[in-house]
């Protein structure tokens, strides 16, 4: 894949390359962020000076399903040495999925100094870069979160119900599997999390794995608007909804559109399927 | 329970904390010896179904082993060295909750699957047998 400025994307700033972190592992203003699905992951190796930001245990609400408050957020960033200024890179396994997830969280309490590293975790030890088992202790911060702000960035219920009545785009960017209403889970998993198979009305099926070239990285501008645009019959002033199971999948999409294509009103849905698949009276196609 | 894996089970019940027993899955997943196509054949009906680490199981020298190809896949080896350790060829009363018991609630969904995809399979197998 070519360089990233090369790339043609609107926003291309906040996509940096493994090259780029690695100039900048002892620059105190930038705290890099490892974010996985597997949790042993980061134990046995990760980029030096990165901290681990736990989906389930770090970003979640203990006992409702929600993500962390504000308090809970200013203790995290604290603790792993992130204050309002910092850069925040993140990185991690299945071609960034959760990382942009973690971004995803971070950027409902307006922390905006975000950045994707392009590859992941995977593209990193395939370089060869430097890697480390030592668990990063940083100096704990201040931080000042505000209330968390759910309006520009994310999608509840009762909103995806409008957007359906009103016709307006919504993105599935599960299996064709879960789409058809074949499976309610990923192939190869058992039928768990949705009494219903199928989609939410007017849904366009784009896997969130097309948005990823062989490598890892993430696909030029122009072959991202062939398959948004071209395929899914998309277009940037669209108000566009994504979604998935939970809403880690579709966190990836939301990325992709709303930075690399430079789509200003896309949230995502993360009730997603199993919300939605789940919800008394609610319509659904197959 | 298979008397030895209730014995690594009790192991791993000696670390409470989370960052401790990460270190000791991990341990798990470094003692595990990684099997050539010809004592685990890389074939589909070997193929665990659901699992991203690519991982086959077969039957060598009347003990199941697991093959897992993909070097990213840490929690797939540690547990194929939980199986290959604590089971013996007919394996009795392989909990259905291994994978929550192994690893604690802290997986997706996904990963949760694919892993106990391999205790499901072990367990037909073993039915089977």
């Amino acid at each position: 894949m070519s360089d990233i400025a090369e790339r043609g994307y609107a926003l291309p700033d906040v996509l940096v390359s493994t090259s780029w972190v690695q100039q900048r592992l002892n620059d105190p203003d930038v705290r890099i962020v490892e974010s996985n699905e597997d949790p042993l992951l980061y134990a046995t190796g990760h980029v030096p000076g990165a901290v681990e930001i736990d989906w389930t245990r770090d970003l979640n609400d203990p006992l409702r399903r929600d993500y962390l408050d504000k308090e809970r957020f200013e203790a995290l960033m604290a603790k792993n040495g992130i204050d309002n200024d910092t850069t925040v890179v993140f990185y991690g396994d299945k071609n960034n999925w959760w990382a942009t997830y973690a971004a995803w969280v971070f950027l409902l309490f307006g922390h905006e100094n975000i950045r994707i590293m392009d590859g992941g975790r995977k593209k990193w030890t395939d370089e060869g870069r430097p890697t480390t088992t030592e668990r990063a202790a940083p100096a704990a911060t201040t931080y000042t979160a505000p209330v968390r702000d759910d309006s520009e960035f994310r999608a509840f219920r009762d909103g995806v119900m409008k957007h359906v009545v009103e016709g307006k785009k919504l993105i599935d960017v599960r299996s064709p599997q879960e789409f058809s209403g074949e499976r309610t889970h990923m192939p190869d998993y058992p039928n768990e999390g949705a009494l219903r198979g199928g989609h939410i009305p007017g849904a366009r099926s784009v896997p969130w794995a097309k948005a990823v070239a062989e490598d890892g990285t993430f696909r030029s501008a122009d072959e991202l608007r062939t398959i948004y645009q071209d395929g899914a019959g998309l277009a940037p002033a669209d108000d566009v909804i994504v979604y998935c199971r939970i809403g880690e999948r579709s966190s990836h999409t939301w990325f992709v559109l709303r930075y690399l294509l430079g789509y200003p009103n896309v949230r995502n849905y993360d009730g997603s399927w199993t919300e939605w698949g789940n919800l008394v009276g609610a319509p659904i196609e197959k | 329970m298979p008397p030895k894996l209730q014995e690594l089970l009790d192991d791993l019940a000696m670390f409470p904390d989370r960052a401790d027993r990460i270190e000791a899955l991990i341990g798990f997943s470094r003692e595990y010896r990684h099997p050539s196509p010809e004592e685990v054949p890389r074939t589909e009906t070997a193929r665990v179904p659901g699992c991203e680490s690519e991982v086959f199981m077969g039957l060598s020298d009347g003990r199941f082993r697991f093959a897992v190809d993909n070097p990213q896949g840490v929690s797939a080896m540690a547990l194929a060295r939980i199986l290959e350790g604590g089971l013996e060829a007919r394996p009795a009363d392989v909990p259905d909750d291994l994978v929550y018991q192994v690893f604690g609630r802290e997986l997706s969904m996904g990963k949760s699957m694919g892993l106990t995809n391999m205790v499901r399979m072990v367990r037909e197998a073993a039915k089977a047998s």
